[in-house]
């Protein structure tokens, strides 16, 4: 997953896409790209615009001005066709507790058209070691449970492109060891990932690219390679310490600058 | 694409919330709980003093009014779970993948129909079982069974509206409050001319009065006359704006 820059058409393109909430500016010209089969990274503190723009992409929001398109369809005016390419996982697992994985499963496969949605939600459970819990209701599951599921759920009909919207927050480390691998198996498997965290080791080890999104722009996009090379390189002491990707972010968003704790959400 | 998907779409988000009332029956069981033990209350208690007569013939008189405040109190759930859905992201899920826009909404409104309607089935049953009795022909129960969807529908839409504007579970029901209440200043349970001037006017003009007196004279096989008349014209125009104000809803709240 070394090439990230190639001919092929970006399976995400947003151009200057301004977003506002009464007088809260949320967003203020995002510019971004995401090469298909990569997994991309938007990085930004918490109510840095991150779930907004996720919810542009997924057609739920109409950005104010600019223009978004995913696997070369318009947000706007192909809404219809980006819903046929997309698939979002909420920041709140967005499972029905009252139904069972399995059933859950099967909603998603009748609400996709596809043939058989029962095999689908069996094949889905077995690649996600839920064959066990299937027939219990979602409420009863473990965190990282829900989350598999929630993920699982995102699969069905193999959209091309994914929205994962913070899917690890509140998860165990072993439940978001879990999920980091499932979103490496997926982009393994060439599917668009756009994952959105506040947690930079998460980036760190998933992304093939990171943007950084602070005050409502993105104000860095690159690989972590690069990312790391903004910075002055490591100075010589005694032992030589390359800067991590937490120091370029803190460099770059300003330590202790964080807008007074509004969230646009 | 979308037409074609409507119905299938619509069905198999109607198999879901359906799943859930199958889960929980006690939310049909409460629905029906509280008009029982009002018309329990109402025969057996005050009936005597109410209506002088027979039991029988008050429960007669009673259970048009009782089946609307069953009605009233079952869409609470309506709005119950419509907000859940929308506060628990699951909506979003749905208005983000390739389906027919209306379906999640047109999904509450069938779920609501059939709980609310299994409800005043379980009323009917034991106003009978209380001694109810009617000489109905098949074309009148036809007559009151459309009433009743009609009712069902128009306020489960005033439901979905509710939900979709409450900002807590507890906001996304107290709209049923005076639903429930509005039967009784009518002429549900006693006639409207032995109430005070201003409460008559209010109680004869008001349309839960139009709707009882129609569906009592039809359970009665008496002539409907104009109420009927009276009852459509309210419920389709409630319906009417209620539909229109929670699609506008809609279509704020999700895009």
């Amino acid at each position: 997953m070394s090439a990230t820059s190639g001919p092929a058409a970006p399976a995400v393109a947003v151009r200057g896409v301004e977003k506002s909430f009464g007088d809260l500016r949320v967003l203020r010209g995002v510019d971004l790209e995401v090469a298909p089969g990569t997994i991309h990274a938007l990085l930004g503190s918490n109510g840095a615009g991150k779930t907004t723009l996720v919810r542009i992409l997924s057609t739920l929001l109409r950005p104010d001005a600019g223009t978004a398109s995913v696997h070369g369809f318009d947000v706007v005016g192909q809404a219809a066709e980006v819903r046929e390419s997309i698939s979002l996982t909420g920041q709140f697992a967005a499972v029905d507790g009252m139904l069972s994985g399995r059933e859950n499963l099967a909603l998603i496969a009748r609400l996709r058209h596809l043939p058989d949605p029962g095999a689908v939600a069996d094949r889905l459970l077995d690649r996600f070691s839920l064959t066990e819990a299937g027939g219990r209701r979602a409420s009863t599951y473990s965190g990282g449970m829900r989350r598999r599921l929630d993920i699982a759920m995102s699969l069905i009909g193999d959209p091309p492109v994914i929205f994962l919207d913070e899917p690890t927050t509140g998860l165990d480390p072993q439940a978001r060891n879990e999920v980091w691998r499932t979103v490496e198996e997926l982009a393994g498997g060439g599917t668009t990932v756009l994952l959105t965290t506040q947690y930079l080791d998460e980036a760190e080890r998933l992304a093939d690219r990171i943007a950084i999104l602070h005050e409502g722009t993105i104000i860095q996009d690159g690989t972590l390679a690069e990312l790391k090379r903004l910075l002055p390189p490591a100075r010589v002491e005694y032992v030589e310490k390359q800067p991590t990707l937490e120091d370029v972010f803190l460099a770059l968003v300003g330590a202790g600058d964080q807008p007074a704790g509004k969230d646009p959400r | 694409m979308s037409t074609a998907h409507v119905v299938g779409d619509t069905v198999a988000l109607t198999d879901r919330s359906l799943r859930h009332i199958l889960r929980s029956p006690d939310t049909i069981i409460t629905t029906a709980v509280t008009p029982v033990a009002l018309m329990l209350l109402f025969v057996y208690v005050f009936g005597g003093a109410i209506h002088g007569g027979s039991t029988a013939s008050y429960v007669d008189y009673l259970l048009p009014g009782i089946l609307l405040i069953t009605i009233a109190s079952g869409v609470a759930y309506t709005a119950y779970r419509l907000f859940l859905d929308l506060q628990g992201g699951i909506v979003e899920r749905f208005q983000s993948m390739p389906i027919a826009r209306p379906s999640a909404l047109w999904a509450h409104v069938l779920t609501s129909m059939a709980a609310n309607l299994t409800s005043v089935v379980l009323v009917v049953g034991i106003a009978l079982l209380m001694g109810f009795r009617t000489g109905a022909s098949v074309l009148a129960w036809l007559a009151v069974a459309g009433i009743l969807v009609l009712f069902t529908l128009t306020l489960t839409w005033i439901a979905v509206l509710a939900g979709l504007s409450a900002k807590t579970v507890d906001g996304a029901s107290a709209f049923s409050y005076p639903l429930i209440f509005l039967p009784f200043i009518s002429s549900a349970f006693v006639p409207t001319d032995s109430m005070p001037t201003a409460v008559a006017w209010f109680a004869e003009h008001q349309p839960v009065t139009a709707v009882v007196d129609s569906i009592r004279a039809l359970f009665a096989g008496e002539p409907v006359g104009g109420d009927l008349w009276v009852a459509l014209a309210w419920l389709v125009g409630i319906l009417a704006l209620a539909y229109v104000l929670a699609v506008r809803a809609y279509r704020r709240k999700v895009g």
